[in-house]
Parts: C-alpha cells; sequence; structure tokens
C-alpha cells in the first residue's frame, strides 16, 4: 500500500476521533460519536499494519489477547467501579508509552544522526518521563480508589522538594543519555525511569480521596501527552493528534473540577489540600444547636405531601448502591404527578460525571438529572429536597463562612428548600474534614443510616401508605 | 435574664413583639419572659394564653420598661400619651431590640443615648444568609403584600377569579404588580391563589424568572439597563428609562383592574410611577394600593394611611398593612426576635458579638455611644460575584429567591476564548524550532499544536452528565498508542525491541477494546424520561 494511501487512513481516523469527541456533547449523538472513535481506531489500526514490514503475527496475536481481555473487562465490571477501571486503564496507556520508548530506543532500525538523532532521543526521553509518571500514577489512584491505598493523602516533609529534586536529576540524566553512541543510554533511560515512576506514586500518594476525579482526569490528561509524545518520537502524526485530543480533553476536565471546588490547579496537582497550608480546618466557629432526626415514614409522608423534589446524590449512594431503590421511589412519585428532579455537583462521587452514569445505569432518565447551575436557583420553591450519601458539596459554610476551608466553593443550595432530608451514617464531618451546618438547619432533618437500607425504607414506606 | 414585652402605644398598631408560642420559645432560650398586661389583646392573644406559656403579667408598662434586661418591641419608642416618653421608663444600661430607622430618627437615638441604652434595630439587619431567620423586615414585607391584594379585593366590586355560571360569564380581574421584591411576589402569589390574570414589572430584569415562577407575566421594557444596584437594591434609572417605563404603565393602567405598586429606591422619596392622568384612564371601580405610602407614595394621588375615591377609582394609601394582620405579624416578628436572641448566645451565653456580621449590622448603639453606622466591612474574596441576598423594603425581593449563581456557570466562558498567551508562546516555539530543527520536527509540532486546539475547542462542549463516557472513550482513544507498538515490532523475533513493542500492542489493545466497549455499554444506559434511547 503506498504511504499516500496510508496517510489519507490516518486522515480519517484523525478526523473521526475529532468527531468521536464532538458526539460526546450531547446525549443522543453520544452512542454514533463513540461509533465514529471505533471506525477510526479500526482504520488506524489497517492503516498501520499496512506499511510495516514484518511481525504481523506477533501483532495479532498481541491486537487479539488484548482485545479479549479489554472485552471481558469492560463486559464483568460494575458502573460502581467506573472509576477504577478507567484509572486502571491509564496506567496500560502510561506503560505503553514506557513500552514504546524503549522499543523505539533499542529498535534495530533508527539510524539518525545529527539534530535529528538528539531531537528524537529527547522526544523518547520524555514519552518515557510522562508515561512512567502515567503508569505508577495510575495504578496508586486504582489503589485508592479500589481502597486498598489509604484514600489519606500521604504528606511527607519538604514533598515539594522532593519533587522539585526528582524532576531536576531526570533533567539532569537526559544529558548522558543523549550523548551516549548507539544503546549505551539505556542506563540513564533506565534510571530516570525509575525515578519518574516514584515521582508518580508520590504525586498521587499526596492526594486525598475527594479529589480523585481531579486526579483522574489528570492522569487522562497525562495518558494523551504521552501518547502524543510518542507520535514525535515515531514521526507519526496520528498519534501525535489523538494525543493532543485526549491531552486537552483531560486537561479541560481538570479544569472544570478544579472550578468546582473552587481550587487552583497546582494546589491539586502538587497534592495536600486543605491539611497543611492554609488555615487550619474548623477553624470557624462550631455550628450548633439541635439535630432533628427524622424515620423513614415520616421521610414518606413529606414526600407524598410534596409537589416537588430534588434529590442530591453523593459519594454514599455510589457506596452504598442505593440509586436503584431511588429510581423506584421516583417513579412513584412521578406517577403522582410530583416534580422531580436530580440535580448533581460537579464533583459527587470519584470521577467527573460519575453520578450521571449511576443514575443512568438506574434507569433515571436523563433529562431530569440537572447540572448544579441549571438547577440551584429551583430550591427555594423545592417543597423536598433529599440528599442522600453528600455533604461537602451542600455545606453552605462554602457560602457564608469566609473561615471555612471549602470558603467560596460552588455548592447546591439545598438548604433554601423548604425541607431539606439528609441521610447519613452519623454525624462525621465529610472529606474536608469540617462541619456541616447543613445538618443543624432548622429546616434540615436527619435520616440517619445506611444510604441503601434508608432508601430501600423510604421506597416500602411509600407502597405502605398507597396500599 | 429578664426580656419584657411592653404593649404597643402607638396608634392603630395591633402587633406585639411576642406570642404565647415565641414566648416559650423565649424561655426554651433561657429567657424569663415580663409582658405587659393586655399587651397582646389587639393581636387576640389573651393574657392567661401568655400566662400558660410561662411567662409572668406586669400590671403597667413602667414596671416591664424597668424590670428587665432586654425589652422586645415592634416599633420604635413613642411619646405616652398624657406625658412622658417611653425611652424614660427603660432602665440604665438596658437592652431594646426593636425598629429603629434611625436615620429617621435622630431625637430618639439621642434620648436613648442619656439612658446608656444597648439598642438593636431589626430594620438595620444585614441581608445576608445566615440573617434570613430574623429579617423582621421581609417577614413584614410579605405580610404587606398579601394584604394589600386583601384589601384591593375588599374594595373591587367584581371576582378575582373569573367564572361561568349559569346566569352568564364573569371576567377575572387583571392586576398590575409593580415592583417584585418580597411584598410584591407575596402580592403577585396572593392574587395569583384568588384567580386573577396577574402581570408584574421590575426594573431589575433578573427577578423575571421569580415574577414568572410566581405565576405571573413578567411586563417587558424593551429597553437594556440593569436596576441592580448595590446588595441587590433598585437603584434610580436613567431619564430614558423612566419614560419608557411610564409609557407602559399609561398603556397598562388602561386594561388593568387592580394596580398594586411596591417601587421603593433606598434612601430617596418613593418614584412616582403612577400619575393623575393614568389613575383617570382607568375604568371606574379600579382599585390602587400604594404599599410605598409611607415614603411619598408611587401614586401621584395617595394620602398616606387614607382610602379616598378620585373619579371612581379607589386609592388605598394605608401605612400599617402588617398591623391589619397582627396574630400573624406578631408570630412572624417575635420568631425574628427569637433568632436574634438565640444568636446572641440566649440567655446563658448573653454578649454582644462585635465581629458577629449580623449582631454588628443591627447594633446602633452599645451602653449609650452610638455605632451606626457600622463600619463597611471588606469581604474577601466575595465567591465570584454571587448576589447574595438582595432586597430593598417592600421593593425587595425575597432572601430565598435568588438568581442563579454565575459562579457555576463554569464552562461558559473558556468555550469563546481560548487565552491568547499559549498560543503565542506555541507560535513562538514553533518559530524558534524552525531555526535548529529539522523540518519535519516543525511540521509535527505544528500539527501538535492544531490537535490541541481543536481538542481544547470541542471537547467544551461536551455535557457534564456525559464526562465519564467522556473519559472512557479518550481512554480508548488514547489506545492509540498502540499504533507505536505496530511500528516497532517489525524487528526480528526475540529482539527486545520486538518484545517490548509486543507488550506495549497487547497492553494497548485491552485499552482500546476496554474504552469503547464500557462506553457502549455506559451510553446505552441513557434515556430520556420518554424512553428514546439516546443516539440512533
Amino acid at each position: 500500500m503506498s504511504s499516500g494511501l496510508v496517510t489519507g487512513l490516518y486522515l480519517v481516523a484523525g478526523i473521526l476521533f475529532i468527531r468521536s469527541l464532538g458526539g460526546l456533547s450531547r446525549q443522543d449523538t453520544a452512542q454514533r460519536g463513540n461509533l465514529y472513535g471505533m471506525i477510526g481506531m479500526v482504520l488506524a489500526v489497517l492503516g498501520t499494519a499496512a506499511i510495516i514490514t514484518g511481525g504481523h503475527a506477533v501483532m495479532m496475536g498481541a491486537l487479539v489477547g488484548g482485545g479479549v481481555v479489554g472485552a471481558v473487562l469492560a463486559q464483568r465490571v460494575a458502573m460502581t467501579s467506573m472509576p477504577e477501571l478507567v484509572a486502571i486503564l491509564h496506567s496500560f496507556v502510561g506503560l505503553a508509552a514506557v513500552l514504546v520508548g524503549f522499543a523505539a530506543y533499542l529498535s534495530p532500525d533508527a539510524h539518525l544522526t545529527g539534530a535529528e538523532k538528539i531531537i528524537h532521543e529527547v522526544e523518547i526521553f520524555l514519552g518515557v518521563l510522562v508515561g512512567a509518571v502515567t503508569f505508577t500514577g495510575s495504578v496508586v489512584a486504582f489503589g485508592k480508589l479500589r481502597g486498598s491505598i489509604s484514600s489519606k493523602p500521604l504528606l511527607l516533609p519538604a514533598r515539594h522538594l522532593v519533587n522539585a529534586t526528582m524532576i531536576a536529576v531526570s533533567a539532569l540524566l537526559l544529558v548522558p543519555f543523549v550523548q551516549g553512541p548507539g544503546t549505551s543510554g539505556l542506563w540513564a533511560l533506565g534510571v530516570m525511569t525509575a525515578i519518574a515512576s516514584v515521582l508518580g506514586v508520590h504525586l498521587v500518594m499526596a492526594i486525598g480521596g475527594a479529589d480523585m476525579p481531579v486526579v483522574v482526569s489528570l492522569l487522562n490528561s497525562y495518558s494523551g501527552w504521552a501518547a502524543a509524545a510518542a507520535g514525535f518520537m515515531l514521526q507519526n502524526d496520528l498519534l501525535i493528534i489523538t494525543g493532543a485530543l485526549v491531552g486537552s480533553s483531560g486537561a479541560i476536565l481538570s479544569i472544570i473540577m478544579c472550578r468546582a471546588m473552587n481550587r487552583s490547579i497546582l494546589s491539586v496537582v502538587f497534592g495536600g489540600f486543605g491539611t497543611a497550608e492554609g488555615a487550619a480546618p474548623a477553624a470557624g466557629a462550631k455550628p450548633s444547636g439541635d439535630v432533628k432526626s427524622t424515620d423513614v415514614a415520616g421521610v414518606a409522608k413529606l414526600l407524598l405531601e410534596a409537589k416537588s423534589v430534588i434529590v442530591v446524590p453523593g459519594y454514599g449512594m455510589a457506596v452504598a448502591q442505593a440509586q436503584h431503590p431511588l429510581y423506584e421511589v421516583a417513579t412513584l412519585l412521578r406517577k403522582r404527578g410530583t416534580t422531580m428532579r436530580f440535580a448533581i455537583h460537579p464533583v459527587a462521587g470519584r470521577l467527573p460525571g460519575h453520578m450521571n452514569v449511576l443514575l443512568a445505569e438506574a434507569k433515571v432518565p436523563y433529562d431530569i438529572v440537572l447540572e448544579m447551575d441549571e438547577i440551584n436557583q429551583d430550591f427555594p420553591a423545592t417543597d423536598v429536597v433529599l440528599v442522600i450519601g453528600a455533604n461537602d458539596i451542600v455545606n453552605p459554610s462554602a457560602q457564608d463562612d469566609v473561615s471555612s476551608p471549602i470558603y467560596g466553593m460552588p455548592v447546591l443550595e439545598v438548604w433554601k428548600a423548604k425541607t431539606t432530608i439528609v441521610t447519613k451514617r452519623g454525624m462525621a464531618a465529610g472529606y474536608a474534614g469540617i462541619d456541616n451546618p447543613l445538618f443543624f438547619h432548622e429546616r434540615t432533618q436527619m435520616l440517619f443510616g445506611d444510604a441503601k437500607k434508608s432508601v430501600d425504607g423510604i421506597l416500602g414506606a411509600l407502597k405502605a401508605e398507597l396500599g | 435574664m429578664k426580656v419584657g414585652i411592653p404593649r404597643e402605644i402607638g396608634l392603630g398598631e395591633r402587633r406585639v413583639a411576642a406570642t404565647p408560642e415565641t414566648t416559650r420559645r423565649l424561655i426554651l432560650l433561657g429567657f424569663e419572659v415580663v409582658i405587659e398586661a393586655g399587651a397582646g389583646e389587639l393581636a387576640s392573644f389573651q393574657d392567661a394564653d401568655y400566662e400558660a406559656a410561662g411567662a409572668s403579667i406586669a400590671p403597667d408598662a413602667a414596671s416591664v420598661w424597668s424590670g428587665v434586661d432586654v425589652v422586645l418591641k415592634v416599633r420604635p419608642p413613642e411619646a405616652i400619651e398624657g406625658g412622658g416618653h417611653e425611652v424614660e421608663l427603660l432602665r440604665e444600661g438596658a437592652a431594646l431590640i426593636c425598629f429603629v430607622w434611625p436615620s429617621k430618627n435622630p431625637e430618639l437615638l439621642a434620648m436613648l443615648s442619656t439612658r446608656k441604652a444597648t439598642v438593636l434595630a431589626m430594620d438595620q439587619i444585614p441581608r445576608i444568609t445566615r440573617a434570613q431567620k430574623m429579617d423582621a423586615l421581609s417577614s413584614m414585607a410579605n405580610i404587606a403584600g398579601y394584604r394589600a391584594v386583601i384589601e384591593a379585593a375588599s374594595f373591587f366590586g367584581r371576582f378575582f377569579t373569573g367564572q361561568m355560571t349559569a346566569a352568564g360569564k364573569v371576567p377575572p380581574a387583571k392586576v398590575l404588580v409593580i415592583g417584585a421584591g418580597v411584598a410584591g411576589l407575596a402580592a403577585i402569589g396572593a392574587a395569583r391563589s384568588l384567580g386573577a390574570i396577574v402581570r408584574a414589572f421590575d426594573t431589575r430584569p433578573g427577578v423575571k424568572e421569580q415574577i414568572e415562577s410566581m405565576g405571573a407575566e413578567f411586563l417587558d421594557l424593551d429597553f437594556e439597563e440593569d436596576a441592580a444596584g448595590e446588595g441587590g437594591y433598585a437603584k434610580e434609572m436613567s431619564p430614558a428609562f423612566i419614560a419608557a417605563e411610564m409609557a407602559l404603565f399609561a398603556e397598562q393602567a388602561r386594561d388593568v383592574d387592580i394596580i398594586i405598586t411596591t417601587a421603593l429606591i433606598p434612601g430617596r422619596p418613593a418614584p412616582v410611577l403612577i400619575t393623575p392622568e393614568m389613575v383617570e384612564s382607568m375604568r371606574k371601580g379600579s382599585v390602587i394600593v400604594d404599599l410605598a405610602a409611607e415614603n411619598g407614595g408611587n401614586c401621584a394621588l395617595t394620602q398616606p394611611g387614607k382610602v379616598q375615591a378620585h373619579r371612581g377609582v379607589t386609592i388605598i394609601g394605608y401605612v400599617d398593612l402588617p398591623s391589619r394582620l397582627a396574630p400573624t405579624a406578631s408570630q412572624l416578628y417575635g420568631a425574628n426576635l427569637c433568632h436574634m436572641l438565640a444568636d446572641m448566645g440566649g440567655a446563658k451565653a448573653w454578649h454582644i458579638d462585635m465581629e458577629d456580621e449580623v449582631v454588628r449590622g443591627a447594633l446602633i448603639m452599645k451602653d449609650g455611644e452610638i455605632t451606626w453606622p457600622p463600619p463597611r466591612r471588606e469581604k474577601p474574596a466575595e465567591p465570584a460575584a454571587q448576589p447574595r441576598s438582595p432586597s430593598s423594603r417592600p421593593g425587595a425581593r425575597p432572601a430565598s429567591v435568588r438568581p442563579a449563581p454565575k459562579a457555576a456557570d463554569h464552562h461558559a466562558a473558556p468555550r469563546v476564548a481560548v487565552p491568547a498567551w499559549p498560543l503565542l508562546t506555541a507560535a513562538c516555539a514553533i518559530a524558534a524550532a524552525s531555526h535548529f530543527a529539522p523540518s519535519g520536527f516543525v511540521a509535527h509540532l505544528t500539527v501538535f499544536v492544531l490537535a490541541c486546539f481543536v481538542g481544547w475547542q470541542v471537547v467544551w462542549n461536551v455535557t457534564p452528565a456525559l464526562h465519564t463516557p467522556l473519559m472512557s472513550v479518550t481512554n480508548a482513544v488514547s489506545g492509540i498508542i498502540l499504533i507505536g507498538g505496530m511500528l516497532k515490532v517489525s524487528g526480528p523475533i526475540g529482539h527486545p525491541a520486538t518484545i517490548i513493542a509486543a507488550v506495549a500492542i497487547l497492553l494497548a489493545a485491552i485499552n482500546v477494546a476496554g474504552g469503547f466497549l464500557v462506553t457502549q455499554r455506559m451510553l446505552k444506559m441513557f434515556i430520556r424520561s420518554d424512553g428514546d434511547k439516546g443516539g440512533h
């Protein structure tokens, strides 16, 4: 096959990838978008298979093997485990980028000299660096999301200095790597890979559990940059384009998530939010007052009397898998003519858009699932708000307590509704470690217990009331 | 600590600063409550009810004023009929909480100062979220708005609601509400629930949604000027705007049956919005209720405190609308006071906290020293300029109904504007690279920058609901790195490069298959309520 035809195929694949991301902008075009992505990938693989001179058998074996494993993973994964799956897939891209870098360096067919050789090797170096950080960072993120690594931030003393030193040493290693003739710079590449791996671990270890949406989207971004770097080293435009697309996509998601937490991206990248620098948490006055607790029968009664209800789900809903009974509650009330909607905070859950996926899995129609800025002005006219397993994203301190560590973070203004019901296991503070005056609000009632059991109970009570 | 509630002596005042229910709450806060005999009479609360709630009854005003630590009142202290002044009865050093209107009553402040009093003005409570439960002005404005409709209905000779009867058809009444603050919105709600057709106007276009949410039609003025002044209060408008506004009112006056005006600009006389000509153009039997009567009136013909007819149109200028709903007004005001006292520590931890924004705002005198107006407080980094709980009196919007915060509007701005500096940096980098790097590299760099730009543009459009599918699809797409592996797999089998490349392909293939398939699985779950599946 002529290289012109391959270039054409690559161009088509690149356009399909762009259309794929474009299709995701709306629910009704999203599936088509995904299809474009698949076609693009097939074209890219076919085009590449046509130009390589050998190794087709090995390639096919690896492709089929990987494909089968991926397909099985995709079928088996529970929607609540999406964050873990995404994180581990990022680590594969990172590792693949490292391997491609090494392969490119060791590859027997590289005969470059002068500036071209230097640029080529710098590209390899960068690709491997980003790939290694992505790889180990994603593995740690995976561990944190699964709970096998503590989600508490690990804060070493002088950790910024440690990071800076690691980056500086890696940069210095570039010199012997580039100067070494042939493949004699391999040791420098290896040492740098080890350092970058430690760096990736350290960066993500320093980030706390509720910052995971940002971390996962950052790693998403890194995996894109790693692919783009591989494109540079292999002089492959399709890799560059795709890597850049993924890189900017992840960067944008990270920015959206950071804004939703009123945080600078740097404070998340370098970790340790809300723990050391800045004001110590809980410096402000402790909210005081009575906590009114209620029971499922009381909640059911309120829901039956309400004309409009908004549900605010949080990570607690995901943990308890409460979305299915919640869907039944919603259906029951909607049949009675109650206006029933769901309000999603951008950082609810552990992945951007995590709550939307869980609600979609429970068959909640997406047109009653609204974003924070679509629904925030509707709370005052709402009779009952049901907060399921959310805490910091509904904390009024973010608006009126200047001393609060989360002051300035946009929050769902649930306390403005006529009644707010909060399901919660106990009176523990949220991730940010600060008290929530919402629980003491005069119009708030607390429903203590596991989210799933509570929602099941509400559903039972509703059914009993309705006969 | 003792709190005392004297009988209101203002002419026609029916309210009282505590009801039996709020008395119970005061006692729960640890206070001893003393009520002047007959204080609740005009609001339909008997002394026996207060006693049952745990209060003690004092025989006369003097024993209440002089025997307690905190006096709770509705109206500012007044001269007593037959000699003397309420302030003179106040024990030296005691606290007084009531409406004060300090800017209108400088002599009153001077008198209070001689008693070394500590005075908190319920009309000076800052309008912040935390203070909503103490916001007596909103409570009273809400009542005034409701009562305005009731007054209008009693003078209006027709039904509010339209009816089809056996004897024929009765058309519904048309009501125009000017100014959609707390009072205006309450009036809209009351008129709507009586069945009238309600239209409303406000100089602040931001309140359109609130008006519509109450079921009224928002009258649009084809004119660009936002009246949202400082703290959400309305501000004075340009002459051109006022001309357009007056034309609208003149047109409406010919059409509607009832006009309720609630327009106030803080610190100024009420704007005149209804001219005598407009009144004369209204149908006979129409009614105007002027809630701004106390400040001069929105209607040129209003006489404060009076009802009068002008060429068949009734103009109501009552200034005591909340007092005309005395039990409810007393209950809400009393509850506002309870919240205030609770905020100040109750009886056990009673203190004047100068750092508390609410207390500091309301405090106009401490131990005889005038502390009003409070110093302006520097707000550290207002979170993305949210208008907070803005309002003006009766022309105020309810503190609980607020426009959506712009802060949350996170993907509006960047979608349009890509900051200039990254582009410039990229251009410079390419220019610099082209000097010493091979041309192939420069071409790749150009492609890279363009692709970043395209990605930036495309991804901002993704709806937040699809962020998880976006991540998994980009994840699958980043599996494109398998091409990298493919390009390096062609060497001899057994060569380290070939083996490494094969592993890379394997990993990337997991990503590609896993990413696309799981995205497909997720997207299939997104369904609309009409059952339509996404994407066909």
